[in-house]
């Protein structure tokens, strides 16, 4: 394969957004988890919610500055790698991105300033209000980035004038078909991660013997949001994919393994897909249920892959990200039901006290939730593949001209500093889990859960 | 003038003014990140904390300023930003490693403070000499023969000098004892080096480029114009008498220093806007021939007209609440 500057600049972008991801999944979620631990801490006065809103604000901090870093890049990868895009798109692209800058780039950082160091300056109510702006701003960032995501996907209220897209209805642009299904499974998808991330590291703090008051409030918290979040998940993503097959058939045919059209497909579980001989190798099938899940009838027709030809995307990463995703999320909800079969006869105690094994489970899965949030965005950004907005243009007629030495450099330095910080980020976090107390930077001026500043 | 031509010039303003309140806030922040090294351990601590609240909000001001690029002149923000490819990934991973060591340095074990501290200062620095070398870039019309670059060379060395004062500036208002001493120290260091390096780019800044020659130097406008180094030489010597009569920063006058150099961030600024309008990539596309479609620009007029007001409201609220002298940040 030639390494050319559309090749380096897709795997510069899907290595920047992939690094950026991983963290507002766990903010836009986390910022409400720091909510309800406020609001609980404000209702019974207790110290532990107190320990865990103060601990997670931490983990909150941290993830956001590198949301924030790493998104910065991306406004500017725009104009640097998909000067086309913004060219053709602009007019539809340029409003969605505004408004987030607007209405939540802007609230966002400004009460982050509030929520972390304002104790002591701003009352308990103004402090609390920001903690649910910073929460709201991470939401309403989510709601615009992917209207703009799923209008690529499923382009609606707009005509091509010259080559360039127009705005007609922004209703329409906004609310396009696929919106509201990638919304709702985005947004439950940071809830797990959150969830499981908190879990994950309350439960390495009890087998580390690092737990505090607010280890049991958070874990106690995350397990119940968990098991509450997962099937709701599980059904919305059956939407989604019924969503897709109607408006991205092609993006279906791949994550199935379906090659030909046919009624009462089997659905593949697991497989080697082929695409040069158009088969799936040992493949494990379940006769008829494909059509059954994915048109709710026996012998419901599914379109496959040679009905596209040309136009349809690279069949074997869509095809393996997806059963991760799923693989990853039944997991996520067998776990969620495990640990509150465990800590449902706990629920009025001060302290949990959970079996080895599940603590051991509960730890190996903290970052569970990037492994299927991941998985589950290169099945739909690749499988909206060749086209960058969704059967109308071609991501090949995007790209820039800059030569592919300047690109491979830049691809390079992004990589390491990535890879730097994402080793920095886990061993951080797992400092932190294993030294709840704060250290001596940090140290308060005041007596612990006092007004300090 | 018409509405479609009205609104790129409105687009233009906030893109602008955008970039201007990123320069003199962000500007700050990365000149104490320049200026951290000096310190001694508790002293960084107190820097950092002086600008701890504040870093991620004036961030998003470059944003929001090369976020109108994108919106409102598209074809603009490819051409520029893909002209300065290397150096906007330089400021970038500067930009990266500045806001995550704001963070790590805290945070991660404490034998590893030493190696954050560098981080952030090499953030700043990679920043901001790449702001400069855009900035410079930018204004020779991405020259890049060998005058060009040595002019890029030029504001990539002075604009962080600028920063260096502003920051020194912040920290003389934010900070108290040995720490504004040294503060004051610092700003007095760097005050005639910028002057020189900003008194050099203003006068070769025509010479560079005949459109901005005829600008300036033709007749009547010379003596319109007149005011705009004037009185920058005079906030240059408001700093410079500040700076050098200690007791007039213990009797409270030390944000005079922050406040002058602003003035001077602010006049540059507007000399830099009207030698370049009407164009916004110099020499090739004005702003109208840059603009997005109208109908387009509305809809974010409208989300700039109700947003816009708001957020200045709580910027301006974030600093009243952060008020005086700055102290270890916590989270309790």
């Amino acid at each position: 394969m030639d390494l050319d500057t559309l090749l380096l600049s897709r795997i510069q972008f899907a290595a920047n957004i992939s690094f950026h991801i991983l963290f507002p999944t766990i903010t836009i979620a986390l910022g409400w988890f720091l909510l309800f631990f406020r609001i609980r801490f404000v209702q019974t006065r207790e110290h532990a919610w107190e320990e865990a809103y103060y601990f997670w604000t931490k983990v909150f901090a941290l993830s956001f500055a590198l949301g924030v870093v790493s998104g910065v890049t991306m406004s500017f990868q725009f104009g640097t790698n998909w000067p086309g895009f913004m060219e053709k798109t602009g007019n539809i692209s340029g409003p969605l991105l505004g408004y987030e800058v607007l209405t939540a780039f802007f609230l966002e950082a400004s009460f982050l300033g509030i929520m972390l160091f304002g104790r002591g300056r701003v009352s308990e109510r103004v402090h609390l209000i920001a903690t649910f702006l910073v929460a709201l701003g991470t939401t309403f960032s989510a709601f615009w980035i992917l209207s703009l995501n799923s209008w690529m996907q499923t382009p609606a209220g707009a005509e091509i004038v010259n080559g360039e897209f127009m705005p007609v209805d922004w209703f329409a642009i906004v609310f396009n078909p696929s919106f509201p299904y990638r919304l709702a499974h985005k947004l439950l998808a940071s809830g797990l991660t959150a969830s499981f991330l908190i879990a994950g590291l309350c439960a390495w703090q009890l087998i580390k013997g690092s737990a505090t008051g607010g280890t049991h409030k958070a874990l106690r918290t995350a397990v119940f949001a968990a098991v509450l979040i997962a099937p709701v998940q599980i059904f919305v993503g059956d939407l989604h994919g019924l969503n897709t097959l109607k408006h991205q058939p092609a993006k279906i045919a791949a994550v199935e393994g379906i090659w030909e059209t046919e009624r009462g497909a089997a659905l593949t579980l697991i497989g080697i897909p082929d695409e040069a001989a158009g088969t799936t190798h040992y493949a494990i099938k379940v006769p008829k249920l494909g059509s059954l899940i994915l048109t709710h009838e026996w012998e419901g027709e599914i379109k496959g892959l040679s009905e596209f030809p040309n136009a349809h995307p690279p069949v074997a990463p869509v095809f393996y990200a997806f059963r991760v995703m799923v693989g990853v999320g039944t997991l996520m909800l067998l776990v969620a039901l495990w640990s509150v079969w465990k800590v449902w006869p706990q629920r009025a105690s001060p302290r949990i006290a959970l079996p080895r094994p599940l603590l051991w489970t509960l730890a190996a899965m903290t970052f569970s939730g990037w492994l299927a949030t991941l998985a589950g965005w290169y099945v739909t950004e690749i499988g909206r593949q060749p086209f960058i907005v969704y059967g109308l243009l071609r991501t090949a007629d995007v790209v820039t001209p800059i030569a592919p030495a300047n690109v491979a450099i830049t691809l390079t330095a992004y990589l390491v500093v990535y890879g730097l910080l994402l080793i920095t980020y886990v061993g951080v976090l797992k400092y932190m889990a294993e030294n709840p107390v704060k250290h001596a930077p940090e140290a308060p001026s005041g007596e612990l859960g006092k007004a300090g500043a | 003038m018409t509405w479609a031509e009205f609104l790129p010039l409105i687009f233009m303003t906030v893109m602008g003014l955008a970039l201007l309140a990123y320069v003199v806030l962000d500007g700050y922040d990365l000149g104490v990140g320049l200026l951290l090294p000096l310190g001694n351990d508790v002293q960084k601590d107190t820097m950092i904390s002086s600008i701890g609240p504040f870093w991620d909000a004036n961030e998003t001001w470059l944003v929001l300023g090369v976020g109108v690029l994108l919106i409102a002149f598209p074809k603009a923000h490819g051409m520029v930003l893909q002209a300065l490819y290397l150096p906007a990934a330089l400021m970038i991973v500067g930009l990266i490693l500045r806001g995550v060591a704001f963070d790590f340095r805290v945070k991660a074990p404490t034998k590893y403070l030493p190696f954050w501290n560098r981080a952030f200062f090499t953030g700043s620095l990679a920043a901001s000499a790449a702001q400069g070398w855009m900035l410079g870039s930018y204004i020779t019309g991405f020259d890049s023969g060998p005058l060009g670059l040595l002019f890029s060379l030029g504001i990539a060395i002075t604009l962080p000098a600028a920063y260096l004062l502003l920051g020194a500036g912040w920290l003389i208002m934010k900070t108290e004892g040995e720490l504004q001493h040294r503060a004051v120290h610092w700003a007095r260091r760097a005050l005639w080096p910028m002057g020189v390096a900003l008194l050099a780019i203003s006068a070769a800044t025509p010479l560079v480029n005949q459109a901005v020659f005829d600008k300036w130097f033709g007749l009547p406008q010379i003596f319109a114009l007149l005011p705009v180094p004037l009185i920058c030489a005079a906030a240059f010597f408001a700093v410079h008498w500040v700076v050098t009569r200690p007791q007039l920063i213990d009797a409270g006058y030390g944000w005079l220093v922050f406040v002058n150099t602003v003035l001077i961030f602010v006049l540059a600024f507007f000399g830099l806007a009207y030698s370049i309008f009407p164009d916004i990539v110099i020499g090739r596309l004005t702003l109208w021939e840059a603009a997005a479609a109208t109908s387009s620009l509305t809809v974010i007029f409208i989300g700039v007209a109700i947003t816009l007001p708001v957020i200045i409201v709580y910027t301006i609220y974030l600093y009243r609440v952060f008020w005086g002298k700055a102290h270890p940040l916590t989270y309790n």
